[in-house]
């Protein structure tokens, strides 16, 4: 029984998303909620579990293209069904129940729906045990398919005007406009051509190819703009392309999240006046601690110590005192958030992603640790949710994990604040007249100065550093 | 033919009907001697005399009150108002006596008011304003805001032989940079008929005084992506050319309304429902808007440039339009 597999909405804002990576070939077998294939939308990268077990009959939007959400994406032909019969052409799974399971005491076709569930929920853990009745949950029904009655397809008056007029089924035109959406220019191609037998669902190529000059320094000519990848128009400002190719050189694509990022920033530099504030903490004291009960503390709770919950507590410590670095600018309002959701820059191999660590002024030492490590390790492995890495109310990198003395942030919107922390380094210092060997590492601020002036940001930073250099918290 | 400024277009047409019809007067704050606060009526004192050209005090209430009893004993009143914005101080008399006169007691108002509007001077908040939609709904005012020489000129000479009371909308970006080839002799341009200022298959941009520019250069930035877009300048925005609209939108399928007037109430939203009502199924992508932001005008050079429409806001959004 053919199952669909649809673009899931990954957020609340979400319309669509670009397949990045196909997890299995046409042909090959895949268990329920098995990885099947990876996402990019405009908030997260996700991997998307199969909604049903069985072979994968067919791929229906390709690697680089992107889809309005609940477009079709693939087809499972799901096990229990009859696999060989020629799968339905019309009535959609998501019209009926699924046929029950064979142990199934007959469900009333009406609970279908209610067991329905949405792949982009099934990202999270896998679903608890159904409760008594087994569900017939093995193939469930996917949710409305984008195309399967003409009161799904995205059009507008003029089009179902000249679809009525022409004795057209708009599910048969493949659009070409804005999601998919069947456009005028879409019908005029149809009623010119006649229909095509299988309508692909989007023009996009299946993936952008990268382009190569060859060495010959006379091919000054500028290649055409990059195709299938998002419309961004922040991105087009620039310098004029002609002065970018010259010589050997090789183009690649940005990825979405690159062009996610790149946009982010752009805007952050655009709306934000950056001011940026620079202050070195002693953190020998720091330093000690954690060498004396790192073991320990593994010992005891099953994860690693590391300096990193240190400074967020530091953080939420100068937040508490300052309250404007924990604020976002509205126009003329200023917003004051009363909890303190501190993001935390993750680099990843393919970009960077700041998870929230929500409500963190209200967690112990342990709880900072494990919340840190567990945003990090799902950033990395694509499991993050899109609302984990929303609502920030401050920010904190870590340009010194690589060794970086220390670096000037770029605001996460819509912060007003952003923490540097550079590389823990033992440095010769003055300590009463003489000198000392220190663990010392330098805090560096950016900030919007249109809401925190530097008296604020010294402060602020002068708080974060004293809390380090006279950590009082007991850790174990 | 000459190439004239819209400033000087307008003060030919008003030489012009001055010289025609001895009831045409023009009455207003230092337009005499010292010839207006633009110097649209310059010369007009040696020419025509005290009489009338009228010197009033620093009450647009005055000269407003005083133009219609004017035109209630058989005159044409020219009135000028140095800024728009001041057209305020008068809004009761144009609201509840000039618009409404003719409808209550059968007594014509064919009075005139001239007023320099609009941004992009730096003006600041109370010399910039395009407060021609607190008039637009109030029935019995018709309102004129030309972008070109030729169409000032016309227009004007169409509003002082009208029998309605007319508001004329002078942009004062306009005034001096824009320049025309102005035929010799009479002529009018009809009140309530828009012009078609480029032809285009794509997408149709419908917008009135100096955004017809904007709106003109974005065309041409346009046509180098392969998108035609169409221009319709709407010279009048009461009586509203509903016939031209519906025409244009019948043929691209794709409505943007480009204004200079802040968003919420503007008239690209009545059009927005026109639109709705009598062409639905025409349209093939949802009306788009770009129009000033819903503030003051900001006196702040750098915040009255994003403050007002600029060239590639209508690019981005008509070729958003085109791609929907």
């Amino acid at each position: 029984m053919p199952v669909d597999v649809i673009m899931p909405q990954m957020g609340e804002s979400i319309f669509e998303g670009t397949i990045t990576k196909w997890l299995k070939k046409p042909g090959e077998h895949v268990e329920r909620d098995e990885p099947l294939f990876e996402i990019s939308t405009d908030k997260v990268d996700a991997e998307i579990p199969a909604p049903a077990a069985g072979v994968l009959k067919e791929i229906k939007v390709n690697e680089g293209q992107t889809v309005p959400i609940q477009t079709i994406v693939a087809v499972i032909d799901a096990e229990g069904g009859a696999a060989s019969a020629p799968a339905p052409a019309k009535p959609s799974a998501a019209a009926q129940p699924a046929p029950p399971a064979a142990a199934a005491p007959t469900p009333a076709p009406v609970e279908a729906p209610l067991h329905f569930e949405p792949p982009a929920r099934a990202a999270a853990p896998p679903p608890a045990p159904v409760p008594p009745v087994p569900a017939p949950t093995a193939a469930a029904p996917a949710p409305p398919a984008a195309r399967t009655d003409g009161e799904k397809v995205r059009s507008s008056p003029l089009v179902r005007r000249m679809a009525r007029e022409h004795g057209m089924d708009l599910a048969q035109v493949p659009g070409t406009g804005a999601g998919g959406r069947v456009s005028k220019r879409d019908m005029l191609a149809a009623i010119e051509h006649g229909l095509p037998a299988a309508a692909p669902t989007a023009a996009a190529p299946a993936s952008a190819p990268s382009i190569s000059s060859t060495a010959s320094p006379a091919a000054a000519q500028v290649p055409p703009p990059a195709s299938g990848t998002l419309y961004r128009p922040a991105l087009e400002l620039g310098v004029p392309r002609e002065r970018i190719y010259f010589g050997r050189y090789e183009v690649q694509p940005m990825s979405t999240m690159r062009q996610k990022i790149a946009e982010h920033m752009l805007a952050s530099k655009h709306v934000s006046p950056h001011v940026y504030s620079v202050e070195e903490a002693d953190v020998s004291g720091i330093v000690a601690l954690r060498n004396k009960i790192k073991s320990e503390f593994e010992r005891k709770y099953d994860i690693k110590l590391s300096y990193m919950p240190f400074f967020v507590r530091a953080a939420i410590e100068g937040l508490r005192a300052f309250p404007t670095m924990n604020a976002s600018l509205d126009g003329t309002n200023v917003v004051y958030h009363k909890e303190f959701n501190i993001g935390m820059a993750v680099a990843l191999d393919w970009g960077l992603l700041v998870p929230v660590i929500k409500n963190a002024e209200e967690k112990n030492f342990l709880g900072l640790q494990r919340a840190i490590n567990d945003l990090a390790d799902r950033a990395r492995t694509k499991k993050l949710k899109p609302e984990e890495v929303a609502e920030s109310t401050f920010a904190i990198t870590n340009p010194g994990v690589f060794g970086g003395l220390m670096g000037l942030p770029v605001i996460n919107q819509p912060n007003v604040g952003i923490l540097g922390l550079g590389a823990v380094q033992k440095r010769p210092v003055v300590v009463d007249d003489a000198i000392a060997i220190r663990s010392m590492v330098y805090l560096t601020l950016s900030y919007d100065h249109r809401v925190v002036d530097g008296a604020i940001a010294h402060q602020f930073l002068h708080k974060v550093k004293s809390v380090l250099e006279d950590w009082t918290e007991n850790i174990l | 033919m000459a190439l004239v400024t819209l400033l000087e277009a307008i003060r030919q047409a008003l030489f012009e009907e001055m010289q025609r019809d001895p009831a045409v007067v023009c009455i207003g704050e230092d337009i005499g001697v010292y010839g207006g606060a633009f110097k649209v009526t310059a010369g007009l004192l040696e020419r025509f005399g005290w009489e009338r050209v009228i010197d009033t005090p620093i009450s647009e209430t005055a000269i407003i009150g005083a133009a219609c009893g004017m035109s209630y004993l058989g005159l044409r009143p020219v009135c000028e108002l140095q800024f728009v914005d001041f057209i305020a101080c008068c809004f009761n008399q144009l609201t509840n006596f000039v618009a409404k006169s003719y409808y209550l007691w059968g007594a014509p108002v064919p009075m005139v008011v001239r007023a320099p509007s609009g941004g992009g001077v730096h003006g600041g908040p109370f010399h910039s304003q395009n407060p021609e939609m607190y008039f637009a709904h109030t029935p019995g005012l018709k309102i004129v805001y030309p972008s070109t020489a030729y169409d000032a000129k016309g227009l004007m000479k169409s509003a002082i032989r009208d029998n309605n009371p007319v508001l004329f909308f002078e942009h004062k970006f306009l005034y001096r940079r824009i320049k025309d080839e102005i035929p010799a002799g009479d002529y009018t341009v009809p009140l309530g008929k828009a012009a078609l200022r480029r032809e285009g298959r794509d997408v149709s941009i419908v917008t009135y005084a100096a955004m017809t520019h904007n709106c003109m250069d974005a065309a041409a930035e346009l046509a180098k992506e392969g998108i035609e877009a169409e221009v319709l300048d709407l010279r009048t925005i009461m009586p509203l050319d509903k016939e031209a609209i519906l025409a244009s939108v019948k043929k691209t399928n794709r409505l943007l309304v480009v204004h200079e007037d802040t968003k919420f109430g503007g008239i690209a939203g009545e059009i927005a429902a026109v639109v709705f009502e009598e062409a639905f199924d025409d349209l093939d992508a949802p009306v788009r808007r770009v129009t000033a932001l819903d503030t003051p005008v900001p006196y702040s050079p750098p915040l009255e440039e994003r403050f007002l429409p600029q060239v590639e806001d209508v690019v981005r959004a008509a070729r958003e339009l085109a791609r929907y």
